[in-house]
């Protein structure tokens, strides 16, 4: 399992998103990756974590929002039963297990607002579970 | 063979699903067209079976065990589209029902008798043959153990007058997606065709992306598109999205039918996926019936709107006994 401080290793494994044109860029934070990315991120800058939790039929929190710029970590745990995390316009689409610890780096390069929804069958409540994400400027 | 062999018309397969389901009529162009028997001993001798004129029909997203709201009718919509389908003056051949049969349940005791219920009032169709494919309140929690168990496989094929049907299970692995040993399975299924052979594949969620983050769509949707884009004459039949929705994907014609519970809003919404209101002035409204019926050539299709009867649910008795709202949420899908 992993644990908050070796998130850098654990983000070296991760299939990140290919997000540049839509909104977001995902950038490895290995100092590695593909190189367009890499350059969105400043290596000097050390990610915010925002923590996700996946719960029947719900993320919290609810919404999240980010510096355009800014890198972070969205570290996404499930507190019940297997989860989906799908961010499709970012290529985001993951699933989360009780148990893990999943974490996708991104770095905001767009202003705007996007919806991630819960793509994992969960239930009766699951067509409500999504999550607002929204980049500032 | 030239222009006696138009391969595109091979699988005319038309009709626009409303509500209770779409009634297709395959095969009409080859019925009494011109050179229609070289054509069919032609095909005959491609894909090992001549095909001949039929039809069927398919229904979709019965979700017995719902009963809240926006919809308070429960199975009747159900109910009366089997009444709808037994009056045909056609006796359909095949019924296609594609996924959530049932509406999923927090007990298993509770999902199976949603599952005996929904046997029940299927089994009452009139007709030779009653196919199903999983949707995510079917199976999406159990990996399908449950939806075997009471229905059978949850992907598998079977050919049908010529015509070679595919049922993909896209909603068992818990997420939107078919996954790699069913798509390999169905590449070595469909090794056996010829181009020009007439496919129908009917699954639960759409296999593009239709509206994803409404949860519309299969991720690997473009995999199962890829291994069908050989074939000239395929048609894909699905649910899910409780409305009528035609989409065309190179020589791929796909359709949804409506629901028999609620209808869900355009995909060009925007925002949230809400249901569309329950209208108690018009129960049944978005829910019906379409017959396509074929006629001599082919070429000139006859459209009928079917609607339910209503005479049952328009008096006010009937409609304030019904609209007893038990647990559930139209969002739940």
């Amino acid at each position: 399992m992993n644990t908050p401080t070796n998130w850098r290793k654990r983000a070296s494994t991760l299939v990140l998103a290919a997000a540049v044109g839509v909104g977001l860029a995902a950038a490895w934070l290995t100092g590695g990756g593909s190189g367009d990315l890499a350059l969105l991120a400043d290596a000097s800058q050390e990610p915010r974590v925002v923590d996700i939790k996946a719960k029947k039929f719900a993320f919290s929190p609810a919404e999240v929002t980010l510096k355009k710029g800014e890198p972070v970590v969205l570290r996404l745990t499930s507190e019940d039963r297997t989860h989906g995390f799908l961010l499709k316009p970012l290529k985001i689409d993951t699933d989360i297990k009780p148990g893990q610890v999943t974490e996708i780096a991104v770095t905001p390069t767009q202003a705007g607002s996007y919806i991630a929804i819960c793509d994992h069958y969960c239930g009766t409540g699951h067509g409500n579970m999504k999550l607002k994400l929204t980049v500032i400027e | 063979m030239g222009d006696m062999l138009d391969r595109r018309s091979f699988l005319r397969i038309a009709g626009t699903s409303l509500s209770i389901g779409a009634f297709y009529s395959v095969f009409a162009p080859l019925a009494h067209g011109a050179g229609s028997e070289i054509i069919k001993r032609t095909l005959g001798d491609l894909n090992g079976e001549a095909p001949a004129p039929f039809s069927f029909i398919q229904l979709s997203d019965t979700h017995v065990g719902f009963n809240g709201p926006p919809d308070p009718l429960g199975t009747r919509a159900f109910e009366n589209a089997v009444a709808t389908i037994n009056k045909l003056g056609r006796r359909p051949e095949l019924v296609i029902i594609t996924g959530d049969l049932t509406h999923d349940a927090d007990s298993r005791d509770e999902h199976a008798k949603r599952y005996k219920l929904f046997k029940e009032i299927a089994g009452k169709i009139r007709a030779a043959q009653v196919k199903v494919v999983p949707g995510e309140n079917d199976a999406g929690l159990d990996g399908g153990d449950m939806f075997r168990e009471f229905m059978g496989p949850t992907y598998y094929s079977f050919d049908h007058r010529g015509v070679h049907f595919i049922a993909l299970d896209n909603v068992s692995a818990g997420r939107p997606a078919v996954g790699p040993a069913q798509l390999a399975w169905m590449k070595s299924d469909l090794a056996r065709f010829s181009p020009s052979a007439p496919i129908v594949v009917y699954t639960h969620r759409p296999l593009f992306d239709l509206r994803p983050d409404w949860e519309w769509f299969t991720s690997d949707g473009d995999d199962v598109m890829n291994a069908l884009a050989p074939y000239e004459n395929v048609t894909v039949l699905y649910g899910h999205i409780h409305r009528e929705h035609f989409h065309r994907q190179g020589n791929t014609n796909m359709y949804a039918a409506r629901s028999l519970i609620f209808a869900f809003p355009d995909p060009a919404t925007p925002g949230a996926r809400k249901p569309v209101p329950f209208d108690k002035g018009q129960p049944f409204k978005n829910l019906g019936l379409r017959v396509v019926k074929g006629k001599a050539g082919g070429r000139d299709l006859r459209v009928e709107d079917v609607e339910l009867s209503m005479n049952e649910y328009s008096g006010t008795v009937g409609m304030d006994q019904m609209l007893k709202h038990g647990k559930g949420d139209a969002s739940d899908e």
